[in-house]
């Protein structure tokens, strides 16, 4: 009987355990939201982050990342060559990073950040761009540096 | 590898952010409680102590920094294990519909959680909820979900942690770079292209990545002498003869003509109740102490405060053995009125401070008087202060 159950069920007991307890945790927690108008808009926060991530971010950086790869494989021919993808993949990634955790700055747009803190955040702009630029130099100046040296070892056929 | 570094940083995560709601000592009830229907959630909270004095700052500074550290790691995970969610067909046994389920509330309280941290220290509020509740609720709805992960997941952690080995893997170029063998779970791609970077890559990457955030934010928490390092974070930068600002005065409506001459300080016990000028309380006796201000927002500051012991003050009007209730002149805002616990008003180091680092406090830094306290957090240290209440129940 249980095994039969559980073949039906289709993974382990402590499987099914550890999902009845954080669910329960869980569900506690949805149970203390003060009103049903603020859980849903968290709801909706939950969700639509979650769908912004993977429906939006994830496929314009994957389709980036495609891109880049395969110009990559169309403009190296045989031989060895240093390939570059690497070179531009880094730094475009650092300073994405960068720009994600720190977009509200950057693009201006918390009106209350300056009233609080008395502050102008003109400055932010300026300072992601110079990092994004510092970036770029050490990737490109690496680059350089591994074409003109000579290799340790043969490339790779 | 990212699993893991997930498995170690998250319940940090959590357990500072559930101190840092500890340290606002919501148990005094007011405005202190930021999510009074917590229930069963605030199973552990604690009198907040006043020692060490840099107990806040360490705590709020690790959440926000480690926070910024594993934002790579965590969209490394989901870029890695994004195939499964376009799995087909999407269902295949009750078991997997529950944990695809739970998947839900753990991917999407993850981003929540960051995105709730990240947008709030920012002031950028694209929501009209309060931050308190949802970063809190939302803390443990996502760790229900995390505790359910690990549990189901630790062994293919431990699986593919002893498939390789770490050194060998440190040393493997991108020559050298093989796919992954297929091992039935459905994240190995079935025909993958020729590799553009190593495995040592990637995590050199991520790496880099949370480096990178540290390192351009770490200087607004890690002290004054290296603000000026915290190139992107909210309260970086130099500040040439001053400290940082969390709320203007400007910001928060105080009128100058209510902080001048005719300014009173009200300090009330239970049968006696006294009004005093700035100058009144110039006379006290003045203590001077070096305390660091922390705010839930990450940063922090130290400086050397002047002016009267809370303890003293009260006792102007009372025994200063239980809680107190501060006001500011501001009017509105969330911490206008902030209760102290009494270990807090009792240690002689919390201060009604009328002057910071030898000249008189400015308007922004809550002049004619404001509060500070060791280890309390920032928006427990009330500015322009107007009245101080021993509440009832006190000897």
């Amino acid at each position: 009987m249980m095994r039969r159950l559980l073949s039906w069920y289709g993974a382990s007991p402590v499987h099914l355990a550890a999902l009845v307890a954080g669910g329960a945790v869980s569900a506690y927690a949805v149970s203390r939201v003060p009103s049903l108008e603020v859980l849903l808009q968290i709801a909706l926060w939950f969700v639509g982050t979650l769908l912004v991530h993977d429906l939006v971010l994830f496929p314009v950086y994957a389709a980036a990342d495609n891109v880049g790869a395969w110009v990559h494989r169309r403009r190296s021919g045989p031989g060895p060559r240093v390939p570059w993808v690497n070179h531009v993949r880094v730094p475009a990634v650092l300073s994405g990073l960068l720009l994600l955790a720190w977009f509200p700055l950057i693009l201006r747009l918390s009106s209350g950040f300056e009233r609080a803190s008395g502050r102008a955040n003109d400055v932010y702009l300026g300072r992601w761009l110079l990092v994004t630029g510092v970036l770029c130099a050490i990737s490109a100046a690496l680059y350089l540096a591994r074409v003109l040296l000579p290799p340790r070892r043969p490339a790779r056929s | 590898m990212l699993g893991c570094g997930l498995l170690v940083g998250i319940p940090i995560l959590f357990v500072t952010g559930l101190l840092s709601y500890a340290a606002y000592d919501p148990g005094l009830g007011g405005g202190n409680d930021r999510t009074p229907g917590k229930g069963l959630l605030g199973f552990y909270l604690f009198s907040w102590p006043t020692d060490p004095v840099w107990l806040y700052r360490a705590v709020i500074g690790t959440h926000l920094l480690l926070g910024l550290a594993l934002l790579p790691v965590l969209l490394a995970k989901l870029w890695s294990v994004i195939p499964r969610l376009f799995a087909w067909p999407p269902v295949t046994s009750p078991a997997q519909a529950l944990e695809r389920l739970s998947l839900v509330l753990l991917v999407g309280g993850a981003v929540f959680e960051f995105v709730t941290g990240l947008l709030n220290v920012q002031l950028f509020y694209p929501w009209s909820f309060s931050f308190y509740t949802a970063h809190l609720y939302g803390a443990w709805v996502f760790m229900g979900a995390f505790a359910t992960h690990v549990v189901i997941k630790l062994p293919v952690m431990v699986r593919a942690l002893r498939g390789r080995s770490m050194r060998a893997e440190l040393r493997t170029g991108l020559a050298d770079t093989r796919p992954e063998e297929p091992d039935g779970s459905g994240l190995v791609a079935a025909a993958p292209a020729e590799p553009t970077i190593s495995r040592r890559g990637v995590l050199g990457l991520v790496g880099s990545g949370s480096l990178l955030l540290v390192g351009l934010a770490a200087g607004q928490t890690l002290g004054d002498g290296v603000r000026g390092t915290a190139l992107l974070a909210p309260r970086g930068g130099s500040y040439p003869n001053d400290f940082p600002v969390n709320k203007t005065a400007a910001g928060r409506g105080i009128k100058v003509r209510d902080t001048g001459a005719a300014w009173r300080l009200v300090v009330a016990g239970a049968g006696a109740e006294v009004s005093l000028s700035r100058a009144d309380l110039l006379a006290l006796p003045q203590r001077t102490e070096r305390l660091p201000i922390s705010c839930v927002e990450g940063w922090s500051t130290t400086q050397t405060w002047t002016g009267v012991a809370l303890a003293d003050l009260l006792a102007l009007v009372d025994e200063p053995v239980d809680d107190v209730m501060v006001s500011s002149l501001q009017e509105g805002g969330a911490f206008a009125v902030v209760r102290l616990a009494g270990n807090q008003v009792t240690d002689r180091r919390s201060l009604l401070a009328l002057r910071v680092n030898g000249a008189d406090l400015s308007l922004d830094h809550g002049f004619p008087a404001r509060v500070i306290v060791p280890a309390a957090p920032g928006v427990h240290c009330t500015k322009w202060v107007r009245e101080v209440r021993l509440l009832a129940g006190s000897a």
